[in-house]
């Protein structure tokens, strides 16, 4: 029976395990040293902020994985031998694969900051990371303030994290403005004025210098490239991440910044494949980075290399973009591409409406002369994928958009609804007279 | 900030303290006069009953129910079991003795208690609902922005099973214990309400009463909690006042008026087989002796279960019922709701629920069908069994102790919906409605989910609702009762509660949206 061993249980690794079970009988072994069982990342934080136990973010009941067949070894590869097909384990025996599939994820920049080291300085990424976390910001008297680092979607996870625990924090922005490399610049100044409403100390056009140590080897202060020095116990490193294939180095196996892929996820070696995090496009893929590193993709790749691995070759060729987050208490949804105002090209125009009060704003992305509909952004409105998903793919223009508007809408019953004057407002500025139309449940379901 | 809610504690918890130390006190002083009455109201022909209290009750004083109601009970039993012997039927009393200890005792009282009602309503209620309110109503400023507050649920003791749930689900289980076992207990708690009673139905109240009032009166308290967490969340706010105006409306308004206009006392939102002794004999007779109004009851109930109920359910889910109109719903929403987390969402729960809830329609039905069958025939036993006896068990075992004892005590330790999803015939009845013939349907948002788990940690039927979202499929399962929880909870947006077209509703996925479509294709088509 062919064996397959994947290195790394996250959701692209695990994905790959369910889908080849499903397709196939072969024998499958997954490795990890994180955890025994598959855990979501993405849920580390409502651990920290009390919102679930540790058991819940597992998505498999423990019973699960023997059930399915799904051998899980917790250990660590040191070392990949390709050419005997065999992996090295970190105090455990080696194990012969047929077929080896890399999905070992991602792990904390640092860019050698002094001081990046000591103690209270860390990432959140991995659970051994948020039991660090646990350990050295348990409340506000051990952590009496902590320094963040990197104004990125963990940054601020971690901001609200230690917030919800009442411990000052202060958040170190390289940009002119939180996440603005990615978000236009309304909504980007709407998070902005949010992070302030949640009284965390945002220092914008701000980097870190170094970290101080007081004298048992603990971080005691930040210094800024401002000059200023902050006082605090604990600091947060989420300027990023990058892919964790150290282990990888001399196996022969193609690395750049990530593991080098062709669009089958196969590596330069035969019957060696690498997904989600670690995995490195030759070529990117439309607008997509050559490293996507979201929960999503890990997904979708899994999803796709099984197919190839149970015998039906498939390149990885995913549909439209789409993306979302939680900035405290405003969630964001992307469709498409809204590019920010940095890396958007001059074809691309925003139609951008923001509430008189209420922390809730929408962007529309649309070609100047074609007004095709290339994207759209909401915060605090939720949309609906089929229906995003659907206009991009029939490339409609913004009119249309507009005028079906309503149908996308996917807040819960009884919330206020704001087609009426995103359109007016959009009817006044580009001189349109469009009526949105009532919601239709025959045309939502048109495709199905 | 800080300080009012601990001010707000310390007040609730003296007026719970003082609430809990009533039982045990007061003065009763059972006169002949009273006795005569109780003789004459209940028709007791036992002298050996009426020698015993004039010789041991009458005339003497008690402190506390304690002293009270041992020689009562004492007394009833020793009578009964001497006419048993000597085969005097006629002469049995049928009043429990607990119940004729209640009735005695609550003719009795006298002192400062019964003396100040007001004031002792003002010292516990009153005091109950300040303190909650001022331990409550800072939450709009120390919640800070409005959004989804579950900050410290796994930290705090009182939510986390630690001793202070436990102590709550203690003192639960006895009050249940209480209501329904040794009501005389509760003879003091029934003189504070007895102006609200009288002003009502023109009564004294009764312990039922004191639980009608103490129900709303939580429910009131808890939905402004609701408001306050929620208030970002319209389906939450409405839903919220749609349980309460029931409860406060339906359940307890109209039927205390009904019996001050001599109708028969009737909630007209509870619908067999929840009100599982509609059907029973007493019921039945006095509907049909209430003319015009019974026999309006009488219908109404039936058309209720058999056409309402499922019509509204194919229109939109069991939720309609289920937590916007139900008193046991309204009351898990409320009250329940910092437990919500703590249904176990293990299929091996799932499994055991779906055996207990069926079988207690099975036994529902059952039960109701002989009731019919003796009715109709007038005969006290089908095929072998007493219908009396199959009824007195249902009484017992589910309607006291499941749906009371267990189904609310247990909320601190279980989550807050015990009955309602492993006990309640009418959800069992309205889920394979839900289930298999409805519009009613959870949207899976696309590929949306991130597998977090916020959703299946705090639905309060342990539905495992990610394992569902992450795979792409809508939730269409018979125990949703559309709290719409879930989709409050999600972190992404992914859920979204709605009542759409049939087609499409049920829809197995194996790659999500997003991936390559004609991979999508391929898999999900086949
Ligand atoms: C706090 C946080 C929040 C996030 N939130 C979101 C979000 O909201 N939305 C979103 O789209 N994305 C989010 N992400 C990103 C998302 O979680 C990742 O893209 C995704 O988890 C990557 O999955 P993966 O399977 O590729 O790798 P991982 O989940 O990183 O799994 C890799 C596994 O491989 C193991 N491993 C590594 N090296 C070895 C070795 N040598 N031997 C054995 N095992 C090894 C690791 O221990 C790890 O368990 C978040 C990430 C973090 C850290
Ligand atoms: S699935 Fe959602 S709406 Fe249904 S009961 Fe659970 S939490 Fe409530
Ligand atoms: S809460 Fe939302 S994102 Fe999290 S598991 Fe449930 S559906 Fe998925």
């Amino acid at each position: 029976m062919e064996h397959i061993v994947i290195i790394g249980n996250g959701i692209s690794g695990i994905t790959a395990a369910r889908h080849i079970r499903k397709l196939s009988d072969k024998k499958i072994t997954i490795i990890s040293p994180e955890s025994d069982y598959f855990f979501s990342r993405t849920a580390l934080m409502y651990v920290y902020m009390g919102h679930m136990k540790f058991e819940h973010t597992q998505p498999y009941e423990n019973w699960f994985w023997k059930k399915n067949r799904l051998n899980l070894v917790n250990a660590y590869v040191t070392k990949v031998d390709t050419a005997n097909k065999t992996l090295k384990l970190k105090s455990s025996e080696d194990i012969k694969y047929d077929k080896l599939i890399i999905a070992s994820g991602s792990k904390s920049n640092k860019f050698g900051w002094p001081g990046q080291d000591l103690k209270g300085v860390q990432g959140l990424y991995s659970k051994q990371d948020l039991e660090l976390l646990e350990a050295n910001a348990p409340n506000n008297e051990v952590c009496k303030r902590a320094v963040i680092v990197g104004g990125g979607l963990i940054g601020i996870e971690l901001a609200e994290m230690l917030r919800s625990r009442d411990i000052p924090v202060t958040f170190l922005v390289r940009e002119s403005s939180f996440w603005n490399g990615v978000l236009p610049e309304g909504e980007s100044q709407m998070i902005n004025e949010h992070i302030l409403e949640h009284h965390i100390d945002l220092k914008l056009n701000t980097n870190l210098k170094e970290i101080i140590s007081d004298e048992n080897g603990w971080a005691k202060a930040v210094v800024t490239d401002k000059g200023e020095t902050i006082q605090c116990t604990v600091v947060g490193l989420t300027a990023g991440v990058t892919p964790n294939i150290e282990f990888l180095k001399g196996s022969g196996i193609e690395l750049g910044k990530g593991v080098k892929v062709n669009t089958f996820l196969e590596t330069n070696i035969a019957d060696v494949y690498a997904i989600g995090d670690c995995a490195e496009q030759h070529k990117a893929i439309g607008n997509r980075r050559p490293v996507e590193a979201v929960w999503y993709t890990g997904r979708m790749m899994g999803e796709v290399l099984a197919q190839t691995i149970c015998g039906n070759k498939r390149a990885y060729k995913p549909g439209h973009w789409f993306n979302s987050a939680k900035f405290l208490d405003i969630e964001y949804q992307t469709y498409g591409w809204v590019f920010s105002g940095k890396s958007k090209n001059d074809q691309e125009q925003h139609f951008h409406w923001r509430h008189p009060v209420e922390k809730i704003c929408v962007t529309i992305a649309f070609h100047k002369e074609t007004k095709q509909f290339l994207g759209i952004n909401t915060f605090g409105i939720r949309m609906r994928h089929e229906i995003l998903d659907r206009w991009l793919t029939e490339k409609r223009n913004i009119d249309y958009v507009m005028e079906y508007l309503k149908d996308a809408n996917f807040d819960p019953e009884f919330y206020a609804q704001y087609e009426e004057d995103i359109v007016s407002l959009y009817n006044s500025l580009y001189g349109a007279n469009i009526t949105p139309r009532k919601k239709s449940w025959k045309r939502i379901f048109s495709n199905t | 900030m800080q300080i009012i809610k601990k001010i707000g504690l310390f007040i609730f918890l003296m007026g719970l303290t003082i609430f809990t130390i009533l039982p045990f006190v007061g003065e009763f002083k059972v006169t002949s006069a009273t006795l005569d009455q109780i003789i004459m109201d209940k028709g007791i022909a036992s002298e050996i009953f009426v020698q015993g209290m004039k010789k041991n009750v009458v005339g003497q004083e008690f402190h506390g129910m304690l002293s009270l109601s041992p020689q009562i009970t004492q007394i009833l039993e020793t009578a009964n079991a001497q006419h048993r012997e000597n085969k005097e039927y006629k002469k049995v009393i049928y009043t429990g003795p607990h119940d004729m200890a209640a009735t005695v005792g609550k003719a009795s009282g006298t002192g400062f208690i019964v003396e100040n009602k007001g004031l002792m309503w003002f010292l516990t209620f009153g005091l109950g609902i300040l303190g909650s309110l001022l331990f409550i109503v800072p939450n709009i400023v120390l919640l800070g922005k409005k959004g989804i507050k579950n900050n410290g649920i796994y930290h705090a003791n009182a939510t986390n099973r630690g001793w202070i749930a436990w102590m709550v689900f203690v003192f639960l289980v006895s009050f249940y214990l209480v209501l329904y076992f040794r009501s005389e207990y509760a003879v003091n708690w029934t003189y504070l309400v007895d102006p609200i009673s009288e002003f009502l139905s023109g009564n004294p109240a009764g312990h039922w009463f004191v639980y009608g009032f103490m129900y709303c009166t939580v429910m009131t308290v808890m939905a402004v909690r609701m408001y306050i967490k929620y208030r970002h969340n319209m389906y939450q706010m409405v839903r919220t006042t749609s349980v309460l105006f029931f409860q406060i409306v339906f359940a307890f308004l109209i039927p205390e008026i009904m019996v001050r206009l001599q109708m028969p006392y009737y909630d007209f939102k509870n619908a067999f087989p929840l009100d599982y002794d509609f059907f029973f004999q007493w019921n039945l007779k006095s509907l049909l002796n209430s003319g015009g109004i019974g026999l309006f009851i009488l219908v109404w109930g039936i058309i209720l279960t058999l056409v309402i109920v499922p019509v509204m359910v194919y229109f939109f889910g069991k939720r309609w019922y289920c937590s916007w109109v139900c008193g046991c719903g309204g009351l898990a929403e409320t009250l329940g709701d910092p437990y919500r987390q703590h249904s176990s969402k293990s299929l091996f729960s799932w499994k055991v629920e779906r055996w207990l809830v069926h079988g207690v329609l099975v036994f529902a039905v059952g039960m109701t069908l002989m009731t019919l069958y003796s009715f109709f025939t007038e005969s006290g036993t089908v095929l072998g069994l007493k219908t009396q006896s199959v009824q007195n068990t249902y009484s017992l075992l589910i309607g006291a102790f499941f749906a009371g004892v267990i189904g609310t005590g247990f909320y601190p330790i279980f989550g807050n919906r015990v009955w309602c999803r492993f006990g309640c015939p009418l959800a069992a009845y309205l889920g394979f409605v839900q289930r298999f013939k409805s519009r009613f349907r959870i949207t899976t948002n696309g590929g949306q989910c991130i597998s977090c788990g916020n959703c299946s940690t705090y639905c309060e039927q342990g539905i495992d609702v990610r394992a569902y979202a992450q795979k792409g499929e809508n939730i269409i399962r018979s125990s949703c009762v559309g709290c719409g929880i879930c989709s409050a909870v999600c972190p992404r947006g992914v859920l979204k509660l709605e009542n759409g077209p049939l087609k499409g509703r049920i829809n197995p996925t194996e790659i999500l949206l997003g991936n390559d479509v004609d991979l999508m294709d391929l898999v999900n088509k086949k």
